[in-house]
């Protein structure tokens, strides 16, 4: 059977199991999309490549799968390097379709031309340029293993035109075999023997648990870890809901924002299980003051991540899931019979410092952003998929909504994208029909990817958008306020558009709150809308996110209110 | 302490590898004091040598961020361990009439050829360890080095027995 490329691709992203697919068409993959269109594939037609990026990235996270986005060469490519670098940084297992110019055109300037293979080397896990149709349906079957596999993240293939409307005869590939590309699963036994007898010994140990928990499904095994040995568990922004928030022994996010207890821990602690982090500078502040008086346990499957910022005691190369299940499998259940009341000084200790700096903000007469995050937290019953923006937003979203199960926080971690929230909302949505998905957005990143409110609207998608409005690039001007003697260069944005006129332009529900009674009332009339809705805060101005470690200080010096 | 290091990497031989190897050490802050690479007996595998200098913690991030490439095969530290190494230079010094016998004499010395001889230059041809590159320029150059153009380290690993 002769095929082209275009259907080859077709047959290979259904050997997949695709179902979705976030794009945006043009002249170097227009016999993509005239295939795909035979095909019972959904297209989710965005309005900027970077909203399909951002939105399969949303979309990989809420089901677990491997996002699929399809944009055309030159500009069409360019547009996508930011979501791919978010993706990379936050390892998202996706694959990124490009269009090329013909074969014979490449290097030659030509229209719409440029290397994105080049310009994706250092952002992606891998890249591919497919000049012979031959290699394509095995470039997509190692595409797509590369992607999910291992540390997951971003793989982009490019596809020169000629090349997609090649005919040849078409073998399916068999299995991928990559000479060197081995990751790691299960953990050295001999590695794990000394973990348990550090967790027997410790007398003020803490979880540290990350992203990499979330993307290894081990939400099960490492609570099942915290609550058999009674240790505290503090989690990375990207950690949040892997260990329910409403936990006792839950301490809070660790970090620049983090709580005052959760990095007092760290201060404190004699041992610290890392698992699935990369002791990101946002987490350690000063390196060489970080977990003074602890031996640190770190579990990832890439090697890279260890021994990068932090020098560990004992490495465990693995899966976090497989790791865990086998350390919950030798921990006796005698040894830690009495551990409730061994735990007391520790537990006792940490409930001193919860008392004395919890999070906190003050309700006066001006809408406090803090308030309107535990009105929505009380009202979906902590039960919305969360996206965010970045910067204020986002730690107020981290700090105020306990999230209780992995997958319901979705938000750009490692690079710290704005413009993201909107999107990813949109690629959530998708994966999860039946659940309330709620943006938490400032009016600064909402502005970043406005126009994917198109795009809710256009696939009926009843995302929330809740803007904190204070007119301000709040994160900047908090530091501008801290550091550098209130001088708000730039980060004024006292001009930003109607949002509820902006809402029904775009055939949206717009909502607007000024005053704190308010708040509830907008929550519960748009969180149960069943269409898209922007809810507008008008909240204080210069209110600040506290705990904050400045940047390089030690992570238990903090800034408190 | 940065030390030198050096590092044998198979690769395999497909378009950007060369790129991907010398965007990760740019990327990430690692320099490349020299590089050599050229195919092996397997048309499909490279072998590049890389001498890089760095600490030992540094040497080990680059080592496991080389593993991570999905092109890379093996990485191999030769530092530490028994190897041969060879580097090769060609040198245009300056030949007047009176220079002409010393420059000789010391190419005779390290057992070096003349590959190109003109009314004032002779073009010499040097292969070696670093520390012979390293005598013979400093003999050479005060009687005039005109050019030099030098390969990477290339190395192998000494056989066990």
């Amino acid at each position: 059977m002769k095929l082209t490329g275009a259907q080859i691709m077709m047959k290979a992203l259904k050997e997949e199991n695709v179902d979705t697919i976030f794009g945006f068409p043009g002249g170097a993959v227009i016999d993509i999309y005239d295939e795909l269109e035979k095909t019972d594939i959904r297209h989710i037609l965005v309005r900027h490549e970077q909203g399909a990026v951002h939105a399969a990235d949303g979309y990989a996270r809420a089901k677990a799968c491997v996002g699929v986005c399809l944009v055309t060469s030159g500009p069409g490519a360019t547009n996508t390097v930011t979501g791919i670098a978010s993706a990379y940084m936050d390892s998202i297992p996706m694959v990124i379709f490009t269009g090329q110019v013909p074969t014979n055109l490449i290097g030659n300037d030509a229209f719409q031309e440029v290397d994105i293979v080049g310009i994706t080397r250092p952002c992606t896990k891998h890249n591919y340029l497919v000049k012979r149709t031959e290699d394509l349906a095995k470039t997509i079957k190692e595409a797509f293993y590369i992607a999910g596999s291992g540390r997951p993240g971003p793989v982009l293939i490019d596809l020169p035109k000629d090349m997609i409307n090649t005919k040849i005869a078409y073998n399916a590939p068999e299995q991928v075999e990559l000479k060197s590309y081995k990751p790691t699963y299960k953990p050295n036994i001999r590695q794990l023997q000394k973990v348990i007898t550090l967790i027997k010994k410790a007398k003020k140990p803490i979880i540290f648990a990350g992203g990499g928990v979330a993307l290894s499904g081990a939400s099960k095994e490492i609570t099942e870890l915290a609550r058999k040995t009674q240790i505290p568990v503090t989690g990375s922004l990207m950690g949040l809901g892997v260990f329910p928030g409403t936990d006792p022994l839950w301490l809070g996010m660790l970090g620049m924002h983090g709580t005052y207890r959760a990095n007092m821990c760290t201060g404190d602690c004699d041992l610290m299980l890392a698992v699935g982090v990369r002791f990101d500078d946002r987490v350690t502040g000063k390196t060489d003051t970080f977990a003074p008086h602890a031996k640190i346990v770190q579990i990832d499957i890439d090697p890279t991540s260890i021994h990068k910022n932090i020098p560990v005691e004992v490495p465990v190369v693995g899966d976090c899931k497989i790791t865990l299940n086998e350390i919950n499998k030798l921990i006796e259940n005698k040894d830690f019979a009495d551990i409730k009341t061994t735990r007391q000084p520790w537990f006792k200790q940490i409930d001193e410092w919860k008392s004395t700096n919890p999070l906190a903000y003050k309700q006066d007469n001006i809408i406090k952003p803090q308030y309107v995050i535990e009105k929505l937290y009380e009202l979906t019953k902590g039960k919305a998929i969360i996206t965010t923006e970045v910067g204020q937003n986002q730690m107020w979203a981290a700090q105020y909504y306990h999230f209780k199960k992995p997958g319901h926080f979705i938000t750009s971690g490692g690079l710290g994208c704005m413009g993201f929230g909107l999107p990813a909302a949109i690629g959530a949505q998708i994966a999860q029909p039946g659940k309330l998905v709620v943006d938490i957005a400032g009016d600064g990143s909402i502005q970043m990817n406005i126009q994917e409110m198109a795009t809710a609207v256009q696939y009926k998608l009843p995302v929330k958008i809740v803007i904190l409005n204070n007119g301000y690039l709040g994160m900047v001007r908090q530091w501008q306020e801290l550091f550098y003697q209130k001088r708000y260069a730039a980060t004024n944005m006292e001009h930003a558009p109607d949002f509820v006129k902006l809402a029904e332009a775009y055939g949206a529900v717009g909502l607007r709150a000024t005053k704190p009674d308010e708040v509830e009332s907008v929550l519960s009339k748009g969180l149960f809308s069943n269409r898209t809705v922007i809810m507008d805060f008008v909240v204080e101005r210069e209110e600040s996110v506290y705990p904050m470690v400045p940047a390089g200080a030690p992570i238990t010096e903090m800034l408190l209110v | 302490m940065e030390k030198k290091h050096l590092l044998s990497i198979l690769v395999d031989n497909t378009p950007g590898v060369l790129s991907r190897i010398a965007g990760l050490f740019s990327g990430r802050g690692y320099n490349i004091e020299s590089l050599s690479v050229a195919e092996t007996l397997d048309p499909f595998v490279s072998r590049m040598i890389i001498v890089t200098k760095a600490t030992p913690s540094g040497v080990e991030q680059i080592i496991k961020q080389l593993h991570k490439l999905i092109n890379v095969i093996k990485v191999n530290e030769l530092t530490g361990t028994k190897f041969v190494q060879r580097e090769m230079a060609l040198i245009k010094v300056k030949a007047s009439e009176q220079k002409r016998a010393e420059i000789l004499r010391i190419v005779d010395i390290f057992r070096c050829k003349v590959v190109d001889v003109g009314m004032e230059h002779y073009t010499i041809e040097v292969t070696g360890d670093e520390g012979k590159m390293t005598a013979i320029l400093n003999l050479l150059k005060p009687i005039g080095i005109k050019e030099i153009a030098k390969t990477g380290i290339i190395a192998l690993l000494r056989d066990s027995q």
